[in-house]
Protein backbone atom coordinates (compact mmCIF):
# COMPACT_ATOMS: atom_id res chain seq x y z
CA UNK A 1 0.00 0.00 0.00
CA UNK A 2 1.48 3.53 -0.91
CA UNK A 3 1.61 5.57 2.30
CA UNK A 4 0.44 9.33 1.39
CA UNK A 5 2.65 12.20 2.34
CA UNK A 6 0.29 14.31 4.85
CA UNK A 7 1.05 17.25 1.70
CA UNK A 8 -0.99 14.46 -0.35
CA UNK A 9 -3.83 13.79 1.45
CA UNK A 10 -4.19 17.68 2.18
CA UNK A 11 -4.48 17.75 -1.46
CA UNK A 12 -7.15 14.94 -1.38
CA UNK A 13 -9.20 16.06 1.11
CA UNK A 14 -9.46 19.84 -0.04
CA UNK A 15 -10.23 18.46 -3.04
CA UNK A 16 -13.12 16.46 -1.76
CA UNK A 17 -14.59 19.27 0.36
CA UNK A 18 -14.28 21.98 -2.47
CA UNK A 19 -16.26 19.74 -4.44
CA UNK A 20 -18.98 19.37 -1.52
CA UNK A 21 -18.76 22.94 -1.22
CA UNK A 22 -19.49 23.07 -5.09
CA UNK A 23 -22.34 20.33 -4.86
CA UNK A 24 -24.20 22.50 -2.00
CA UNK A 25 -23.79 25.90 -4.18
CA UNK A 26 -24.94 24.55 -7.62
CA UNK A 27 -28.13 23.17 -7.14
CA UNK A 28 -28.97 26.35 -5.65
CA UNK A 29 -28.01 28.41 -8.30
CA UNK A 30 -30.40 26.08 -10.08
CA UNK A 31 -33.28 26.15 -8.03
CA UNK A 32 -33.94 29.54 -8.10
CA UNK A 33 -32.43 30.32 -11.38
CA UNK A 34 -35.43 27.44 -13.11
CA UNK A 35 -38.22 28.97 -11.10
CA UNK A 36 -37.20 32.80 -12.73
CA UNK A 37 -36.56 31.00 -16.12
CA UNK A 38 -39.27 29.08 -16.23
CA UNK A 39 -41.84 31.70 -14.35
CA UNK A 40 -41.13 35.19 -16.42
CA UNK A 41 -42.76 34.67 -19.20
CA UNK A 42 -46.15 34.00 -17.28
CA UNK A 43 -45.50 37.23 -15.00
CA UNK A 44 -46.94 40.03 -16.61
CA UNK A 45 -48.82 43.04 -14.81
CA UNK A 46 -51.97 41.62 -15.69
CA UNK A 47 -51.36 38.15 -13.67
CA UNK A 48 -50.32 40.29 -10.69
CA UNK A 49 -53.15 42.27 -10.91
CA UNK A 50 -56.10 40.38 -11.60
CA UNK A 51 -58.60 38.05 -9.85
CA UNK A 52 -57.89 34.36 -10.60
CA UNK A 53 -60.60 32.99 -13.62
CA UNK A 54 -61.57 29.61 -14.54
CA UNK A 55 -61.02 27.80 -11.55
CA UNK A 56 -57.87 29.63 -10.68
CA UNK A 57 -56.77 28.17 -14.08
CA UNK A 58 -56.30 31.47 -15.84
CA UNK A 59 -56.37 35.39 -14.81
CA UNK A 60 -54.35 36.45 -11.95
CA UNK A 61 -52.98 36.23 -8.51
CA UNK A 62 -53.76 39.71 -7.14
CA UNK A 63 -55.95 38.37 -3.76
CA UNK A 64 -53.12 36.03 -3.08
CA UNK A 65 -50.52 38.88 -3.37
CA UNK A 66 -52.80 41.89 -1.44
CA UNK A 67 -53.17 38.92 1.14
CA UNK A 68 -49.31 38.01 1.35
CA UNK A 69 -48.59 42.09 2.33
CA UNK A 70 -52.48 42.43 4.63
CA UNK A 71 -50.58 39.29 6.54
CA UNK A 72 -47.00 41.01 6.66
CA UNK A 73 -48.22 43.86 7.41
CA UNK A 74 -50.76 42.48 10.52
CA UNK A 75 -47.46 40.26 11.70
CA UNK A 76 -45.16 43.68 11.74
CA UNK A 77 -47.98 45.23 13.56
CA UNK A 78 -48.17 42.98 16.39
CA UNK A 79 -44.37 41.20 16.70
CA UNK A 80 -42.02 44.17 16.01
CA UNK A 81 -43.16 46.08 19.01
CA UNK A 82 -43.73 43.60 20.95
CA UNK A 83 -40.34 41.72 20.10
CA UNK A 84 -38.26 44.98 20.29
CA UNK A 85 -39.47 46.06 24.17
CA UNK A 86 -38.87 42.17 24.59
CA UNK A 87 -34.99 42.52 23.21
CA UNK A 88 -34.49 46.54 24.98
CA UNK A 89 -35.97 44.28 28.28
CA UNK A 90 -32.74 41.64 27.76
CA UNK A 91 -30.47 43.96 26.71
CA UNK A 92 -30.94 47.09 29.06
CA UNK A 93 -32.73 46.06 31.67
CA UNK A 94 -32.63 42.06 32.61
CA UNK A 95 -29.58 41.04 35.14
CA UNK A 96 -27.50 37.55 33.78
CA UNK A 97 -30.16 35.76 36.66
CA UNK A 98 -31.73 32.65 36.42
CA UNK A 99 -35.06 34.11 34.95
CA UNK A 100 -33.03 35.59 32.37
CA UNK A 101 -31.27 32.46 31.17
CA UNK A 102 -35.57 31.21 30.94
CA UNK A 103 -36.00 33.57 28.72
CA UNK A 104 -32.89 33.19 26.50
CA UNK A 105 -33.99 29.22 26.89
CA UNK A 106 -37.49 29.93 25.49
CA UNK A 107 -36.32 32.23 23.17
CA UNK A 108 -34.44 29.47 21.46
CA UNK A 109 -37.33 27.03 21.67
CA UNK A 110 -39.68 29.17 20.69
CA UNK A 111 -37.64 29.44 17.45
CA UNK A 112 -37.40 25.85 16.75
CA UNK A 113 -40.98 25.04 17.35
CA UNK A 114 -42.43 23.31 13.83
CA UNK A 115 -44.56 25.71 11.96
CA UNK A 116 -47.10 23.53 11.96
CA UNK A 117 -46.87 23.20 15.49
CA UNK A 118 -47.87 27.03 15.36
CA UNK A 119 -50.38 26.40 13.44
CA UNK A 120 -52.33 24.00 16.01
CA UNK A 121 -51.79 26.58 18.86
CA UNK A 122 -53.34 29.30 16.51
CA UNK A 123 -56.29 26.75 15.75
CA UNK A 124 -56.72 26.19 19.31
CA UNK A 125 -56.23 29.99 21.14
CA UNK A 126 -56.86 31.99 18.49
CA UNK A 127 -59.51 30.25 15.96
CA UNK A 128 -61.53 28.24 18.71
CA UNK A 129 -60.66 29.36 22.44
CA UNK A 130 -60.56 33.32 21.47
CA UNK A 131 -63.43 32.79 19.12
CA UNK A 132 -61.68 34.81 16.11
CA UNK A 133 -62.85 32.32 13.64
CA UNK A 134 -60.40 31.76 10.73
CA UNK A 135 -59.49 35.09 10.25
CA UNK A 136 -56.66 37.72 9.07
CA UNK A 137 -56.07 38.18 12.94
CA UNK A 138 -56.32 35.18 14.04
CA UNK A 139 -53.86 34.15 11.03
CA UNK A 140 -51.22 37.24 12.01
CA UNK A 141 -51.13 36.61 15.65
CA UNK A 142 -50.19 33.00 14.98
CA UNK A 143 -47.77 34.17 12.42
CA UNK A 144 -46.53 37.18 15.09
CA UNK A 145 -45.52 34.52 17.44
CA UNK A 146 -43.95 32.64 15.32
CA UNK A 147 -41.67 35.74 14.09
CA UNK A 148 -40.91 37.19 17.69
CA UNK A 149 -38.17 35.41 17.97
CA UNK A 150 -36.04 36.16 15.67
CA UNK A 151 -36.76 39.87 15.99
CA UNK A 152 -35.82 39.56 19.41
CA UNK A 153 -32.23 37.90 19.03
CA UNK A 154 -31.17 39.90 15.61
CA UNK A 155 -32.40 43.66 17.81
CA UNK A 156 -30.75 42.60 21.24
CA UNK A 157 -27.45 41.69 19.12
CA UNK A 158 -28.32 45.15 17.52
CA UNK A 159 -28.49 46.83 20.71
CA UNK A 160 -25.65 45.59 22.74
CA UNK A 161 -23.88 46.54 20.12
CA UNK A 162 -23.98 49.69 20.61
CA UNK A 163 -20.94 50.99 23.16
CA UNK A 164 -21.65 51.57 26.49
CA UNK A 165 -19.75 54.76 26.61
CA UNK A 166 -22.89 56.31 24.52
CA UNK A 167 -25.15 55.38 27.56
CA UNK A 168 -22.58 56.49 30.41
CA UNK A 169 -22.64 59.94 28.29
CA UNK A 170 -26.24 59.99 28.17
CA UNK A 171 -26.97 59.25 31.95
CA UNK A 172 -24.14 61.35 33.03
CA UNK A 173 -25.89 64.29 31.40
CA UNK A 174 -28.93 63.96 33.44
CA UNK A 175 -30.79 61.56 31.19
CA UNK A 176 -33.32 59.29 32.78
CA UNK A 177 -33.38 55.36 31.20
CA UNK A 178 -35.90 55.43 29.39
CA UNK A 179 -34.98 59.03 27.87
CA UNK A 180 -31.09 57.47 27.04
CA UNK A 181 -32.85 54.31 25.39
CA UNK A 182 -35.33 56.44 23.44
CA UNK A 183 -33.03 58.83 21.87
CA UNK A 184 -29.79 57.42 22.14
CA UNK A 185 -29.69 53.76 22.38
CA UNK A 186 -32.45 53.13 19.48
CA UNK A 187 -31.35 55.38 16.86
CA UNK A 188 -28.29 53.59 16.91
CA UNK A 189 -29.36 49.90 16.52
CA UNK A 190 -32.22 51.05 14.50
CA UNK A 191 -30.43 49.58 11.26
CA UNK A 192 -29.44 46.39 13.00
CA UNK A 193 -33.27 46.61 14.41
CA UNK A 194 -34.73 46.80 10.81
CA UNK A 195 -32.48 44.01 9.82
CA UNK A 196 -34.19 41.50 12.08
CA UNK A 197 -37.47 42.98 11.24
CA UNK A 198 -36.95 42.47 7.75
CA UNK A 199 -35.93 38.48 8.25
CA UNK A 200 -38.73 37.58 10.73
CA UNK A 201 -41.14 39.08 8.18
CA UNK A 202 -39.67 37.41 5.56
CA UNK A 203 -40.29 34.10 7.39
CA UNK A 204 -43.80 35.21 8.21
CA UNK A 205 -44.47 35.55 4.44
CA UNK A 206 -42.95 32.65 2.84
CA UNK A 207 -44.85 29.90 5.93
CA UNK A 208 -47.82 28.10 4.72
CA UNK A 209 -48.03 25.75 8.17
CA UNK A 210 -49.30 28.32 10.59
CA UNK A 211 -52.06 29.64 8.13
CA UNK A 212 -53.51 26.48 7.21
CA UNK A 213 -56.32 26.40 9.89
CA UNK A 214 -55.86 29.72 10.84
CA UNK A 215 -56.88 32.22 7.82
CA UNK A 216 -56.01 31.26 4.55
CA UNK A 217 -58.61 30.56 1.96
CA UNK A 218 -58.67 28.08 -0.94
CA UNK A 219 -60.01 30.63 -3.18
CA UNK A 220 -61.89 33.69 -2.80
CA UNK A 221 -63.94 35.62 -5.57
CA UNK A 222 -63.43 38.75 -4.10
CA UNK A 223 -60.76 40.60 -1.82
CA UNK A 224 -61.54 40.49 2.15
CA UNK A 225 -63.25 43.30 3.61
CA UNK A 226 -62.34 43.11 7.68
CA UNK A 227 -59.73 41.83 9.25
CA UNK A 228 -62.13 39.18 10.29
CA UNK A 229 -62.50 37.68 7.08
CA UNK A 230 -60.59 34.81 5.78
CA UNK A 231 -57.97 35.68 2.91
CA UNK A 232 -55.66 34.27 0.19
CA UNK A 233 -52.04 34.08 0.58
CA UNK A 234 -48.82 33.48 -2.40
CA UNK A 235 -47.61 30.42 -0.50
CA UNK A 236 -50.70 28.58 -0.03
CA UNK A 237 -52.01 29.62 -3.30
CA UNK A 238 -48.92 27.69 -4.70
CA UNK A 239 -49.35 24.63 -2.45
CA UNK A 240 -53.44 24.68 -3.79
CA UNK A 241 -52.79 25.17 -7.19
CA UNK A 242 -49.85 22.47 -7.52
CA UNK A 243 -50.99 20.12 -5.32
CA UNK A 244 -55.04 20.21 -5.14
CA UNK A 245 -55.85 21.84 -8.41
CA UNK A 246 -56.15 19.20 -11.19
CA UNK A 247 -54.88 20.40 -14.95
CA UNK A 248 -53.43 23.36 -13.42
CA UNK A 249 -51.29 25.43 -16.19
CA UNK A 250 -47.72 24.88 -15.49
CA UNK A 251 -46.98 28.00 -16.41
CA UNK A 252 -49.41 29.83 -14.21
CA UNK A 253 -47.66 27.19 -11.15
CA UNK A 254 -44.14 29.05 -12.03
CA UNK A 255 -45.43 32.64 -12.60
CA UNK A 256 -46.70 32.26 -8.48
CA UNK A 257 -43.54 30.93 -7.58
CA UNK A 258 -41.84 33.20 -9.09
CA UNK A 259 -43.67 36.03 -7.63
CA UNK A 260 -43.21 34.50 -3.90
CA UNK A 261 -39.54 34.26 -4.79
CA UNK A 262 -39.09 37.32 -5.71
CA UNK A 263 -40.71 38.80 -2.70
CA UNK A 264 -38.89 37.21 -0.41
CA UNK A 265 -35.06 37.37 -1.70
CA UNK A 266 -35.32 41.10 -2.41
CA UNK A 267 -36.35 41.43 1.11
CA UNK A 268 -33.50 39.36 1.76
CA UNK A 269 -31.26 41.38 -0.34
CA UNK A 270 -32.53 44.27 1.34
CA UNK A 271 -31.58 43.11 4.71
CA UNK A 272 -28.07 42.50 3.49
CA UNK A 273 -27.76 46.18 2.30
CA UNK A 274 -29.43 47.82 5.31
CA UNK A 275 -26.88 45.56 7.39
CA UNK A 276 -23.62 46.57 5.05
CA UNK A 277 -25.19 50.21 4.64
CA UNK A 278 -24.66 50.54 8.82
CA UNK A 279 -21.75 48.95 8.86
CA UNK A 280 -20.33 51.69 6.73
CA UNK A 281 -21.41 54.68 8.34
CA UNK A 282 -21.47 53.19 11.92
CA UNK A 283 -20.24 56.45 14.21
CA UNK A 284 -18.15 53.84 16.68
CA UNK B 1 -40.12 75.44 40.85
CA UNK B 2 -43.47 76.52 39.13
CA UNK B 3 -46.47 74.15 38.56
CA UNK B 4 -46.13 73.41 35.21
CA UNK B 5 -42.45 72.39 35.63
CA UNK B 6 -43.54 70.15 38.73
CA UNK B 7 -46.48 68.64 36.55
CA UNK B 8 -43.58 67.70 33.85
CA UNK B 9 -41.49 66.02 36.15
CA UNK B 10 -44.46 64.25 37.66
CA UNK B 11 -45.47 62.66 33.87
CA UNK B 12 -41.87 61.81 32.88
CA UNK B 13 -41.78 59.88 35.99
CA UNK B 14 -45.22 58.25 35.21
CA UNK B 15 -44.06 57.92 31.85
CA UNK B 16 -40.92 56.30 32.85
CA UNK B 17 -42.97 54.00 35.10
CA UNK B 18 -45.38 52.97 32.71
CA UNK B 19 -42.88 52.67 29.92
CA UNK B 20 -40.93 50.48 32.20
CA UNK B 21 -43.83 48.33 33.36
CA UNK B 22 -44.51 47.27 29.48
CA UNK B 23 -41.02 46.85 28.59
CA UNK B 24 -40.73 44.28 31.32
CA UNK B 25 -43.98 42.41 30.50
CA UNK B 26 -42.69 42.20 27.06
CA UNK B 27 -39.43 40.80 27.81
CA UNK B 28 -41.40 37.73 29.58
CA UNK B 29 -43.32 37.63 26.61
CA UNK B 30 -41.32 34.50 24.91
CA UNK B 31 -41.45 32.57 28.32
CA UNK B 32 -45.51 33.36 28.44
CA UNK B 33 -45.57 31.60 24.61
CA UNK B 34 -43.92 28.78 25.19
CA UNK B 35 -45.78 28.13 27.95
CA UNK B 36 -49.13 29.01 26.50
CA UNK B 37 -48.22 26.85 23.87
CA UNK B 38 -47.78 24.04 25.73
CA UNK B 39 -50.71 24.47 27.80
CA UNK B 40 -52.97 24.36 24.79
CA UNK B 41 -51.26 21.12 23.26
CA UNK B 42 -51.89 19.77 26.67
CA UNK B 43 -55.28 20.50 26.90
CA UNK B 44 -56.50 19.67 23.20
CA UNK B 45 -54.53 16.24 23.32
CA UNK B 46 -55.47 15.09 26.94
CA UNK B 47 -58.91 13.81 25.86
CA UNK B 48 -57.22 11.43 23.69
CA UNK B 49 -55.64 9.09 26.47
CA UNK B 50 -59.48 9.39 27.48
CA UNK B 51 -60.76 7.45 24.76
CA UNK B 52 -57.88 5.42 23.29
CA UNK B 53 -55.47 2.96 24.80
CA UNK B 54 -51.25 2.87 24.53
CA UNK B 55 -51.95 0.38 22.74
CA UNK B 56 -54.29 1.60 19.84
CA UNK B 57 -51.93 4.27 19.49
CA UNK B 58 -49.04 1.97 19.35
CA UNK B 59 -50.00 0.09 16.10
CA UNK B 60 -49.26 0.09 12.58
CA UNK B 61 -52.79 0.97 10.75
CA UNK B 62 -53.53 5.08 10.42
CA UNK B 63 -56.97 4.79 8.83
CA UNK B 64 -59.08 7.66 10.80
CA UNK B 65 -62.05 7.35 9.06
CA UNK B 66 -62.59 3.79 10.64
CA UNK B 67 -60.79 4.88 13.85
CA UNK B 68 -57.48 3.35 13.66
CA UNK B 69 -55.17 6.26 15.15
CA UNK B 70 -51.95 3.84 15.13
CA UNK B 71 -49.30 6.56 15.17
CA UNK B 72 -45.98 4.32 13.68
CA UNK B 73 -46.93 4.65 10.40
CA UNK B 74 -46.12 8.38 11.26
CA UNK B 75 -43.48 8.35 13.44
CA UNK B 76 -41.45 5.52 11.63
CA UNK B 77 -41.77 8.16 8.50
CA UNK B 78 -40.61 11.23 10.05
CA UNK B 79 -37.88 8.98 11.66
CA UNK B 80 -36.64 7.66 8.29
CA UNK B 81 -37.02 10.91 5.84
CA UNK B 82 -35.35 12.63 8.64
CA UNK B 83 -32.58 9.93 8.60
CA UNK B 84 -32.09 10.59 5.12
CA UNK B 85 -32.17 14.04 5.00
CA UNK B 86 -29.72 13.72 7.91
CA UNK B 87 -27.41 11.93 5.92
CA UNK B 88 -27.17 14.04 3.33
CA UNK B 89 -27.52 17.44 5.20
CA UNK B 90 -24.80 16.79 7.59
CA UNK B 91 -21.31 15.61 5.41
CA UNK B 92 -22.03 18.03 2.60
CA UNK B 93 -23.60 21.12 5.14
CA UNK B 94 -20.52 20.07 7.28
CA UNK B 95 -17.75 20.12 4.67
CA UNK B 96 -19.22 23.42 2.98
CA UNK B 97 -18.93 25.26 6.47
CA UNK B 98 -14.91 24.00 6.36
CA UNK B 99 -14.39 25.15 3.32
CA UNK B 100 -16.03 29.10 3.54
CA UNK B 101 -14.32 29.80 7.08
CA UNK B 102 -10.97 27.39 6.32
CA UNK B 103 -10.19 26.86 2.78
CA UNK B 104 -11.59 29.28 0.60
CA UNK B 105 -10.26 32.34 -0.78
CA UNK B 106 -11.90 35.48 0.16
CA UNK B 107 -13.73 36.17 -2.78
CA UNK B 108 -15.36 32.94 -2.84
CA UNK B 109 -16.33 33.05 0.74
CA UNK B 110 -18.38 36.36 -0.46
CA UNK B 111 -19.98 34.18 -3.29
CA UNK B 112 -20.65 30.89 -1.13
CA UNK B 113 -22.13 32.42 2.26
CA UNK B 114 -24.71 34.60 0.94
CA UNK B 115 -25.69 31.70 -1.76
CA UNK B 116 -26.43 29.32 1.28
CA UNK B 117 -28.22 32.20 2.63
CA UNK B 118 -30.58 32.60 -0.30
CA UNK B 119 -31.12 28.82 0.29
CA UNK B 120 -32.41 29.33 3.81
CA UNK B 121 -34.88 31.88 2.47
CA UNK B 122 -36.30 29.99 -0.24
CA UNK B 123 -40.15 29.14 0.87
CA UNK B 124 -41.06 25.55 1.39
CA UNK B 125 -43.73 25.67 -0.63
CA UNK B 126 -40.98 26.97 -3.54
CA UNK B 127 -39.22 24.20 -2.59
CA UNK B 128 -42.37 21.42 -2.47
CA UNK B 129 -43.43 22.83 -6.07
CA UNK B 130 -39.69 22.02 -7.54
CA UNK B 131 -39.62 18.86 -6.05
CA UNK B 132 -43.04 17.62 -7.68
CA UNK B 133 -42.53 19.24 -11.33
CA UNK B 134 -38.42 18.86 -11.49
CA UNK B 135 -37.11 15.98 -8.59
CA UNK B 136 -39.62 13.43 -8.60
CA UNK B 137 -40.12 12.69 -12.40
CA UNK B 138 -36.03 12.56 -12.03
CA UNK B 139 -36.44 10.05 -9.65
CA UNK B 140 -38.83 8.01 -10.81
CA UNK B 141 -37.12 7.66 -14.56
CA UNK B 142 -33.52 7.49 -12.99
CA UNK B 143 -34.47 4.81 -10.13
CA UNK B 144 -37.48 3.02 -12.42
CA UNK B 145 -39.62 3.43 -9.31
CA UNK B 146 -43.60 3.47 -9.96
CA UNK B 147 -43.91 6.75 -8.15
CA UNK B 148 -41.14 9.59 -7.71
CA UNK B 149 -43.07 11.19 -4.84
CA UNK B 150 -41.42 8.60 -2.67
CA UNK B 151 -39.51 9.30 1.22
CA UNK B 152 -36.07 9.65 -0.60
CA UNK B 153 -37.47 12.74 -2.62
CA UNK B 154 -38.40 14.55 0.69
CA UNK B 155 -35.13 13.28 2.21
CA UNK B 156 -33.15 15.55 -0.64
CA UNK B 157 -35.43 18.38 -0.13
CA UNK B 158 -35.25 18.15 3.58
CA UNK B 159 -31.35 18.29 3.36
CA UNK B 160 -31.66 21.46 1.39
CA UNK B 161 -33.35 22.66 3.65
CA UNK B 162 -31.48 21.95 6.52
CA UNK B 163 -28.41 22.65 5.02
CA UNK B 164 -28.41 26.98 5.33
CA UNK B 165 -28.70 26.09 9.26
CA UNK B 166 -25.79 23.76 9.60
CA UNK B 167 -23.49 26.04 7.64
CA UNK B 168 -24.56 29.15 9.26
CA UNK B 169 -24.33 27.63 13.04
CA UNK B 170 -21.27 25.30 12.05
CA UNK B 171 -19.15 28.26 10.34
CA UNK B 172 -19.96 31.15 13.13
CA UNK B 173 -18.37 27.86 15.69
CA UNK B 174 -15.08 27.62 13.36
CA UNK B 175 -14.89 31.35 12.88
CA UNK B 176 -14.91 31.93 16.88
CA UNK B 177 -11.45 28.95 17.28
CA UNK B 178 -9.04 32.00 18.06
CA UNK B 179 -6.72 32.76 15.09
CA UNK B 180 -3.57 31.92 17.95
CA UNK B 181 -4.76 28.17 17.86
CA UNK B 182 -4.22 28.17 14.30
CA UNK B 183 -1.06 29.75 14.15
CA UNK B 184 0.83 27.54 16.91
CA UNK B 185 0.26 24.52 14.56
CA UNK B 186 1.19 26.30 11.14
CA UNK B 187 3.99 27.29 13.28
CA UNK B 188 4.68 23.83 14.37
CA UNK B 189 4.87 22.90 10.64
CA UNK B 190 1.35 21.22 10.48
CA UNK B 191 -0.19 21.55 7.23
CA UNK B 192 -3.30 23.21 6.76
CA UNK B 193 -5.57 19.83 6.89
CA UNK B 194 -3.78 19.00 9.90
CA UNK B 195 -4.58 21.62 11.83
CA UNK B 196 -8.13 22.19 10.82
CA UNK B 197 -8.48 18.42 11.81
CA UNK B 198 -6.39 18.30 14.70
CA UNK B 199 -6.67 21.17 15.95
CA UNK B 200 -9.89 24.15 14.72
CA UNK B 201 -12.42 21.03 14.44
CA UNK B 202 -11.77 19.92 18.10
CA UNK B 203 -12.31 23.22 19.10
CA UNK B 204 -14.88 24.17 17.54
CA UNK B 205 -16.91 20.34 18.37
CA UNK B 206 -19.84 21.49 20.16
CA UNK B 207 -20.57 24.31 17.93
CA UNK B 208 -20.60 21.81 14.83
CA UNK B 209 -22.42 19.54 17.65
CA UNK B 210 -25.34 21.94 17.80
CA UNK B 211 -25.16 22.93 14.40
CA UNK B 212 -26.09 19.19 13.49
CA UNK B 213 -28.73 19.18 16.10
CA UNK B 214 -30.04 22.48 15.19
CA UNK B 215 -30.50 21.44 11.50
CA UNK B 216 -32.10 17.67 12.10
CA UNK B 217 -34.08 19.92 14.14
CA UNK B 218 -35.37 21.57 11.15
CA UNK B 219 -35.60 18.74 9.36
CA UNK B 220 -38.04 16.80 11.72
CA UNK B 221 -40.46 19.86 11.66
CA UNK B 222 -40.92 20.64 8.23
CA UNK B 223 -44.19 20.60 6.75
CA UNK B 224 -44.90 22.11 3.50
CA UNK B 225 -42.29 20.03 1.36
CA UNK B 226 -42.39 16.73 2.86
CA UNK B 227 -46.37 17.21 2.40
CA UNK B 228 -45.78 17.83 -1.08
CA UNK B 229 -43.44 15.69 -2.23
CA UNK B 230 -43.20 12.01 -0.34
CA UNK B 231 -46.59 10.91 -1.46
CA UNK B 232 -48.96 10.99 1.56
CA UNK B 233 -49.31 7.16 2.33
CA UNK B 234 -49.47 6.63 6.16
CA UNK B 235 -47.24 2.77 5.28
CA UNK B 236 -44.89 1.63 8.24
CA UNK B 237 -40.93 2.14 7.24
CA UNK B 238 -39.07 -0.40 8.28
CA UNK B 239 -35.66 -0.51 6.86
CA UNK B 240 -33.80 1.56 4.20
CA UNK B 241 -35.59 0.12 0.82
CA UNK B 242 -38.73 2.23 3.00
CA UNK B 243 -36.82 5.58 1.63
CA UNK B 244 -38.21 4.41 -2.27
CA UNK B 245 -41.94 4.34 -1.69
CA UNK B 246 -44.26 6.93 -0.55
CA UNK B 247 -44.55 7.79 3.16
CA UNK B 248 -46.10 10.14 5.35
CA UNK B 249 -44.66 12.42 8.23
CA UNK B 250 -46.64 13.58 11.68
CA UNK B 251 -46.20 17.18 10.43
CA UNK B 252 -47.86 16.01 7.33
CA UNK B 253 -50.16 14.47 8.23
CA UNK B 254 -51.34 17.22 10.93
CA UNK B 255 -51.46 19.77 7.80
CA UNK B 256 -53.27 17.50 5.86
CA UNK B 257 -55.50 16.03 7.99
CA UNK B 258 -57.04 19.32 10.57
CA UNK B 259 -58.74 20.88 8.32
CA UNK B 260 -61.28 18.18 7.79
CA UNK B 261 -61.75 16.90 11.34
CA UNK B 262 -64.76 18.22 13.46
CA UNK B 263 -63.86 20.48 16.11
CA UNK B 264 -63.36 18.42 19.10
CA UNK B 265 -63.41 14.92 17.44
CA UNK B 266 -60.73 12.27 18.84
CA UNK B 267 -59.32 12.81 15.51
CA UNK B 268 -58.87 16.23 16.43
CA UNK B 269 -57.32 15.11 19.97
CA UNK B 270 -55.39 12.93 18.24
CA UNK B 271 -54.10 15.40 15.66
CA UNK B 272 -53.06 17.41 18.45
CA UNK B 273 -51.45 14.56 20.54
CA UNK B 274 -49.24 14.54 17.32
CA UNK B 275 -48.52 18.14 17.74
CA UNK B 276 -47.57 17.51 21.42
CA UNK B 277 -45.14 14.93 20.51
CA UNK B 278 -43.46 17.58 17.84
CA UNK B 279 -43.30 20.35 20.38
CA UNK B 280 -41.19 18.18 22.91
CA UNK B 281 -39.10 16.61 20.13
CA UNK B 282 -38.03 20.12 19.57
CA UNK B 283 -37.48 21.14 22.92
CA UNK B 284 -35.50 18.56 23.70
CA UNK B 285 -33.37 19.11 21.09
CA UNK B 286 -32.98 22.76 21.26
CA UNK B 287 -32.33 22.59 25.37
CA UNK B 288 -29.85 20.08 24.39
CA UNK B 289 -28.14 21.69 21.94
CA UNK B 290 -27.93 25.26 24.11
CA UNK B 291 -26.79 23.00 27.12
CA UNK B 292 -23.85 22.02 24.45
CA UNK B 293 -23.15 25.81 23.87
CA UNK B 294 -23.55 26.60 27.01
CA UNK B 295 -21.00 24.48 28.63
CA UNK B 296 -18.69 24.99 25.65
CA UNK B 297 -18.80 28.62 26.18
CA UNK B 298 -17.57 28.39 30.30
CA UNK B 299 -14.96 26.17 28.91
CA UNK B 300 -13.83 28.50 26.46
CA UNK B 301 -14.04 31.20 29.56
CA UNK B 302 -11.93 29.34 31.65
CA UNK B 303 -8.88 28.28 29.08
CA UNK B 304 -9.17 32.00 27.76
CA UNK B 305 -8.77 33.62 31.49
Amino acid sequence: MIRLSRHHTERIVFAVIGLASVATAVPIIIIVSSIFFSGAEAVSWQFLLEMPRDGMRSGGIWPAIIGTIYLVVGTGLISIPLGVASAIYLSEYAADSYWTRMIRLAIVNLAGIPSVVYGLFGLGLFVLFLDLGSSIVAACLTLSIMTIPVIISTAEEALRAVPQSFRVVSVGMGATRWQTIRRVVLPQALPGILTGVILGLNRAAGETAPILFTGAAFFLPKLPNSIFDQTMALPYHLFVISTQVPEMPITIQYGTATVLLAFVLIMNILAASVRSWQRRKREW
Amino acid sequence: MNSKMIFNTKYRQLLEFVVEAIIRISGYSAVVFVGLIFLFLMQESLPTFGELQARDLWSQRWYPIENYFGVLPLLSGSLIITLGAAFIAIPFGLMTAIFIAEIAPLWLREILKPLVEVLGGVPSVVLGFLGITVLAPLVREELYLPTGLTAFTGAVLLAGMAIPTIVSVAEDALDAVPKAYRDAALALGATRWQTIWRVTLPAARSGVLTATMLGIGRAIGETMTVMMVTGNAPQMASGLGSLFISLRTMTATIAAEMGEVANGSLHYHVLFSIGLILFLVSLTVNITASAVLFRARKRTERLLS
